[in-house]
């Protein structure tokens, strides 16, 4: 201990920040395309109205993405999800407008819609073993088609239900003066943050795993509390905090545990990094498999719910290029193109520096054929990066 | 002096941590058929791959002389303009493509800028009829042919490349006794062309019937070349210069213990295998295993000897189990899956570590505990603690060389990798454990703390089958030995009564 202490703390840094250039790569790219946005828009992109507006926008996406990496995980891609949450939407607004169901039915009946959509694209991929880009590719028909036969004699459906249009458009509930509950939240939020990360690192030292020096781990956890309690502030100081970062939170949350925490994770991680040995190791790949597109159908329906609710209507256009973005939202987080790694807490800020980009660039009043553009570039510049760094690490 | 068409000197050729050609020296006469034999892992095909630029100049030293030139091949295209031409056990061939496209791809007959197909079938048809296949048609697709003649449309493939020195890589392993017949005829036939011939091979009575010249490897490095025209070579004279090694002796003693009951009965074991169209692989096979034995499964490389240990653990390369049955504990099965194996007490330990054995990206961690996670799950969440230190203790007790178990897999030597592996396996504490290649491409001081390994598990209960090529490595660790070959068990001897020379006449019977 005694001889570590005597490395330099700037050599030490200098250690951490070249063994995970990757991982900060893309906190620095959100911080670049932010701070460039804001001069670009002379401050307007990082006003407290606009954050809450990327937070309600971004929403969708990153349910999808969170969906998506547990797929790209595995080496397998979804194509239809676009297009399965655009129809679920429609579904949802079908069942609330013209079956007069409330969206506490509606809501739970479209999840079910998507599971049930999710069965069946793993059904035949993992049954037929017709692989996974032309399962879902032939889904991209389907739930297109679908799409559009349902709403084929209303057009465009709007939705008079306020509680459903809340959610992802509407705060939490709070009363008090200058959205108090709001700043609570994020408070308990980094304590247990906090806590976590304490336990964890205690738990390392115990067994002599390698960990950051004190002065570096207090650094860190600075910075997260001040990057929290900031925009936590600013949100406050708007509206409150907006019911889909409560939604995308708790999604991460369960997802974040299932894949650390779980058999069913390690199942996946050792199904995507060497789907061979996993099923000699007694893994059964085929049920992963199988709960990987369950997942991504029930996850997709929830990101239809959100879209639609943002729109508060369901329209035939729904679902064009989700998939895009969820994919790029997992990429740009670090999920390994060649499987087997991947976190859905990167993901989320893959989700950010995507959404970033089309807000700002909306903000902006770039052309959206220029936006596709933008992305594009910078979704294969994150990627050819990664998989640079990835090799020269080996 | 003779006219050699080659000549290769003083080759030597390292791996990382093995030494696999050491001081080879080979000689072909020019239109001679030279067989050259050789245990698994003797250094055959390195020295091939050496030969046709696999591997290339600068990465073995000696020296290669091919018609009096010394000869510097950067890689096959080099080997192939001088007229080297080999030819693998796994068939280079195109299935979905027809039999012209097949023998001139790569090296197309073209006209301008375009590829002239009707010369092609002209051409490709004449080279057929050399090989005896002047009877079917070019414009049939490769994969309607028989194994046999899609043997024959690789040598006319190596012919139209205008093939000086033909290396045939075990030709005969996968062909039935007339195509083997048909083949070694054909070769007899290319040599009165001029084309002389270097087959590896297996098959001592196919080596002795058409041999010029023989020579043997044994452990990177030549034993002796011996001239059929000046001597009488017989089979047992071949096994003998193969084995007659001095036994090592770094095989730990076991404590003497009494065998318990058969814990696992293999009865009229029949296996097919539909991805080559439904060949028999493994022919009424019996075999079982005592409690607390060590159980060799000798047998040279196609032998079957993998492909019955996965079609009893739960068969994921999905074979077609034909007819037999598996008992264990008095209870018949026929495992569904690797899962259901694993849960009746059948381990298996794949030979190939990299590539279906453990999660290279993973830590040690990971991969120990994998096979196993029921063990560790409280509630919903794997319990972090129990599985530190379940890995940390495996870790020590079988000395897994790493500074700590968060190590990635990957960047361990392979007998560290190896420990990782009987790690997995020994969490989930089987009943048999099957190890395929225990110890191969691994360094001595690994190897013995595996082979310490193994008798501390049968001393404590557990029963092993050893898979292994190596020789003295079974002689040295069984109580009993089956000996495989084509798939079926050629014989089953007693430790005491086992010798090497018995056990390669029985590995090479056909």
């Amino acid at each position: 201990m005694g001889e570590e202490k005597k490395v330099g703390l700037g050599r030490e840094i200098g250690g951490i920040l070249k063994s995970n250039i990757r991982g900060y790569m893309m906190y620095i790219a959100l911080l670049v395309i932010m701070l460039f946005f804001n001069i670009r828009t002379g401050g307007l992109f990082l006003t407290a109205g606009n954050i809450t507006n990327l937070i309600n926008q971004a929403g969708y996406v990153a349910v999808l993405a969170i969906g998506m990496t547990i797929v790209l995980i595995i080496v397998q891609i979804d194509l239809s999800v676009g297009f399965v949450a655009g129809f679920c939407g429609a579904i949802a607004a079908i069942l609330m407008t013209q079956h007069g169901w409330s969206e506490w039915l509606a809501i739970p009946a479209v999840m079910l819609l998507g599971l049930l959509i999710g069965t069946y694209q793993g059904f035949i991929i993992t049954k037929f073993n017709v692989p996974a880009f032309v399962t879902t590719l032939a889904g991209m028909f389907i739930f297109r088609g679908l799409l559009s036969l349902s709403l084929q004699k209303t057009g465009t459906i709007v939705i008079p239900n306020k509680g459903f249009n809340a959610l992802s458009n509407g705060t939490i509930p709070d009363p008090t003066e200058n959205h108090l509950i709001t700043i609570l939240i994020g408070v308990i939020g980094i304590v247990l943050v906090f806590i976590s990360l304490i336990k964890a690192r205690k738990n390392k030292q115990k067994y002599n795993f390698k960990v950051p020096s004190l002065p570096i781990f207090i650094a860190e956890l600075v910075f997260i509390a001040a990057v929290v309690m900031a925009i936590v502030c600013l949100l406050a100081s708007y509206n409150g905090l907006p019911w889909t970062a409560v939604i995308v939170g708790v999604i991460l949350i369960i997802y974040n545990y299932m894949l650390n925490k779980t058999k069913l994770g390690r199942y996946i991680y050792g199904v995507g990094g060497n789907a061979q040995a996993a099923e000699l190791s007694g893994v059964n790949v085929k049920k992963v498999k199988m709960f990987a597109f369950m997942s991504m159908g029930l996850l997709a329906s929830i990101a239809g719910i959100l879209f639609t609710s943002r729109l508060q209507s369901a329209t035939p256009t729904a679902g064009t290029a989700f998939e895009m973005d969820a994919i790029a939202s997992a990429y740009i987080g670090g999920t390994a193109v060649s499987g087997g790694i991947g976190k859905v807490t990167n993901t989320i800020i893959g989700t950010l520096v995507i959404m970033s980009l089309t807000n700002g660039m909306n903000l902006m009043g770039v052309d959206i054929s220029y936006q596709y553009v933008v992305k594009g570039i910078i979704f294969i510049i994150a990627v050819a990066f990664d998989v640079r760094s990835r090799v020269a690490s080996k | 002096m003779a006219d050699y068409i080659l000549e290769m000197k003083n080759i030597e050729k390292v791996f990382p941590g093995v030494k696999a050609l050491d001081n080879v020296n080979f000689s072909v006469k020019r239109g001679e058929i030279h067989c050259l034999v050789g245990e698994n892992g003797a250094g055959k095909s390195t020295l091939m791959k050496v030969l046709s630029g696999v591997y290339p100049h600068g990465t073995y030293s000696g020296d290669i002389i091919y018609n009096g030139e010394v000869q510097q091949f950067k890689g096959i295209a080099d080997s192939e303009a001088v007229g080297i031409a080999i030819i693998y056990q796994e068939l280079a061939l195109i299935p979905e493509l027809t039999v012209y496209e097949n023998v001139f791809f790569g090296h197309e007959v073209t006209s301008g800028h375009k590829v002239d197909w009707n010369e092609t079938i002209v051409r490709a048809k004449k080279e057929l009829e050399k090989v005896g296949l002047g009877h079917i048609d070019p414009s049939v697709k490769v994969k309607n042919l028989g194994v046999g003649q899609q043997q024959l449309v690789e040598i006319a493939k190596a012919l139209s490349k205008n093939v000086k020195l033909l290396i045939l890589d075990e030709p005969t392993s996968s062909l039935n006794e007339d195509d083997s017949q048909n083949l070694l005829k054909l070769l007899r036939e290319l040599q009165q062309q001029g084309v002389t011939s270097i087959m590896i091979s297996h098959k001592l009575k196919e080596i002795t019937a058409i041999a010029d010249t023989v020579t043997v490897l044994r452990d990177g490095s030549t034993i002796c070349s011996m001239d059929a025209h000046a001597q009488t070579i017989t089979e047992d004279e071949i096994i003998q210069h193969m084995v007659g090694r001095k036994i090592d002796n770094i095989y730990p003693k076991r404590a003497p213990h009494e065998f318990g009951d058969v814990v696992l009965e293999i009865k009229d074991w029949t296996v097919e295998d539909p991805g080559r169209g439904n060949r028999e692989i493994l022919h009424h096979v019996n075999m079982n295993v005592r409690k607390g034995e060590i159980v060799g499964l000798q047998g040279l490389m196609g032998a079957g000897r993998t492909e019955l240990a996965l079609s009893l653990f739960g068969n994921p390369r999905k074979y077609r189990i034909t007819s037999g049955e598996l008992v264990m504990e008095g209870k018949t099965h026929r495992f569904k899956n690797p899962a259901e194996a694993i849960k009746n007490g059948l381990a298996y330990v794949t030979e190939d570590r990299k590539g279906d054995g453990l999660i290279l990206i993973q830590d040690i961690r990971y991969n120990t505990t994998l096979a196993n996670l029921e063990e560790l799950v409280s509630g919903l969440a794997i319990d972090a603690n129990k599985e530190i230190n379940i890995a940390n203790e495996y870790k020590q007790s079988i000395n897994i060389k790493a500074p700590s178990v968060e190590q990635k897999v990957g960047n361990l030597s392979g007998g560290n990798q190896q420990k990782v592996q009987l790690a997995k396996w020994m969490f989930v504490e089987p009943n048999v454990l099957i190890l395929d290649e225990p110890t191969r491409g691994i360094d001595v001081g690994a190897k013995l703390e595996i082979y310490t390994l193994m008798n501390r598990l049968v001393e404590e209960g557990m029963s092993i089958i050893m898979i292994s090529s190596e020789l003295p490595e079974v002689l040295g660790m069984s109580d009993r030995l089956y000996i495989m070959s084509e798939g079926t068990i050629t014989g089953e001897l007693d430790a005491a009564d086992a010798s090497e020379e018995k056990v390669m006449a029985l590995a090479v019977k056909s």
